[in-house]
Formats: C-alpha cells, sequence, structure tokens
C-alpha cells in the first residue's frame, strides 16, 4: 500500500521534470542553455522513473520472495548510475565541441573560454 | 601485480551485481560464480594496465569508496534537487543571465577533477565546458550569473554552490 504510493509519486515527479526538459529545450535561445534543461531535468526525471521501479521490485520481493524482482531492483540500479554518469559526460562532449566548432553562446553576459583560445 | 588484483575484485564484483539473483548461494548459483571468477581473471590481466594507470591506490581503501555513496546521497542529492527545482522555475518563467566563467578549484588529482567537474555538470544551473589542463581550471557554462561575478577573472568553485560544501568533499573523497 505505502509502497504503491511512493511508486506512482516517484512516477509522477519524474515524469513531471521529462516534461519540463523538453518544454526547455524548445523554450531556450542557444545550444547551452538547452543543453541545461535536457541534462539535468531528463537525468532527475529518470532517476526518479528508475527509483520507482526499484522501489516496486523491492517491495514485491518482500511480499512474494521471487528472486526475478531482485534482478529487476539491481539492474534499473545500476542502469541508473550509468544514465546519470554518461549523461554528464556526453554533455560535457557535446558543450566542448560546440564551443571549439566556433558556436558561441548568443545571449551571454561573459565569455571567459573565448579569450584563452585562439 | 597490486593493479591485478584491484582490477579483478572491480570487475568481479560488477559481474556479481549483474548476475544477482540466478541461484542459491547467497543471491547466486554456483555456475555463475565459477564463470564470473574466470572472466574476470582473464579480463583483469588483459585491462590491468588500464585501471591504476597512475600507479596510485588511494581509491582502494574501503572507507573512501564508502565515502562516494555518503557523498551522492548527502550533500550531492541536495544540490541536484535545488537545482532542478531552480532550473524548472527558468523553464517556466524564461529569466535567464547565461555565460562562460572561469572556475578554478585547487583539486591536485585527475580523479578529482573528474568527480568536480561531472558533479557541476549535474548541479548548480551549470555545465562543464572545457578544462585548462594546466592550472586545472574549469570552464563553466551558468544559466544564471550572479550580478558581479562577470567582472571577476576566477569564481572559486566553493560559490557556485549555496547549501552544501561539494568541493570540499569531493577533497574529502579523492585527495
Amino acid at each position: 500500500m505505502i509502497a504503491d504510493i511512493l511508486v506512482l509519486a516517484c512516477l509522477a515527479v519524474g515524469t513531471f521534470f521529462n516534461a519540463l526538459g523538453i518544454v526547455g529545450l524548445l523554450r531556450f535561445p542557444d545550444v547551452y542553455t538547452r543543453m541545461h534543461a535536457t541534462t539535468k531535468m531528463t537525468t532527475f526525471g529518470s532517476v526518479f522513473t528508475a527509483l520507482a521501479v526499484i522501489i516496486y521490485g523491492g517491495a514485491s520481493y518482500l511480499g512474494s520472495t521471487d528472486p526475478q524482482y531482485v534482478i529487476l531492483s539491481v539492474h534499473t540500479l545500476i542502469a541508473a548510475v550509468a544514465l546519470a554518469f554518461t549523461n554528464a559526460l556526453g554533455s560535457h562532449a557535446i558543450a566542448r565541441g560546440a564551443h571549439r566548432s566556433g558556436i558561441k553562446p548568443t545571449p551571454a553576459v561573459v565569455d571567459r573560454l573565448e579569450e584563452v583560445q585562439p | 601485480m597490486i593493479a591485478f588484483f584491484v582490477t579483478f575484485l572491480l570487475v568481479f564484483c560488477i559481474y556479481l551485481l549483474l548476475t544477482a539473483g540466478s541461484g542459491t548461494i547467497g543471491f547466486w548459483s554456483a555456475s555463475e560464480l565459477i564463470a564470473g571468477a574466470g572472466l574476470s581473471i582473464v579480463v583483469a590481466g588483459i585491462t590491468r594496465k588500464f585501471l591504476c594507470r597512475s600507479n596510485n591506490y588511494r581509491m582502494a581503501n574501503p572507507l573512501r569508496l564508502l565515502l562516494i555513496p555518503i557523498y551522492l546521497l548527502g550533500p550531492f542529492l541536495v544540490e541536484v534537487t535545488k537545482a532542478n527545482v531552480d532550473v524548472a522555475g527558468r523553464v517556466i518563467t524564461g529569466r535567464i543571465r547565461p555565460g562562460i566563467i572561469r572556475v578554478s578549484s585547487d583539486l591536485k588529482t585527475d580523479l578529482g577533477i573528474f568527480i568536480l567537474a561531472n558533479s557541476i555538470t549535474l548541479t548548480p544551473g551549470t555545465i562543464t565546458v572545457d578544462i585548462d589542463e594546466k592550472t586545472h581550471d574549469l570552464f563553466i557554462h551558468n544559466i544564471n550569473i550572479a550580478p558581479g561575478d562577470e567582472q571577476k577573472a576566477t569564481v572559486p568553485a566553493r560559490e557556485l554552490f549555496s547549501i552544501a560544501n561539494i568541493p570540499a568533499w569531493i577533497r574529502r573523497i579523492a585527495e
């Protein structure tokens, strides 16, 4: 019962943040600010949806002691950790590549990186 | 030899995580344990030079490894939640003041810089764009620069985070 409510709450939070990430992707002006929306919000949202699966698996294991629910929970945990790592690394690679290939942050109050790079 | 053993342990733990729930010895079956040990010996023999490239075994200390989940679930989670609520507000209102600033970190090891750069990407409205390899300074795209920060040549990493002292935590883990 409590587990059901927790699962639903985690799913709601995850979907909310994922949806806002998409809205930010469409709303923000240039590539860097758009990446703020997609990296942070979708990582946070997806970790919460994964957390919902982990709670569901744990609660089902306590109810039935069927080992397949342990497999479900552990694999989702590994997927969430991998997602958080690769999302941060991938966004860093995209941002660096964008700046190296000459895309400047267009509404920007300051750009210290431009002063260093030739 | 230490490098081989550390790599073997890490690979074997990951294999055990991936095959948890397959049998009755703990959570594993005997065939999975034997196959995992054999595969881990082969993989550790091939890749031992990549994982321990710096020949420094500070991170093999279990206490330091234990600090990583504490860090992730404690101060890091608080900062991530705050940053996401902040960016969510900016998505709705559209009030942004973006720019790229230079951040000094005073971390010396590669691993420390790696954790700090990833933490910064996921936390306070910031993305790491580039790293100065010599001085270990980070170039960070901030979605909302505090008024006055655009005048400074470098901003200390501590000032990016408002609640927890993330750089001090990373120094405790990695240095």
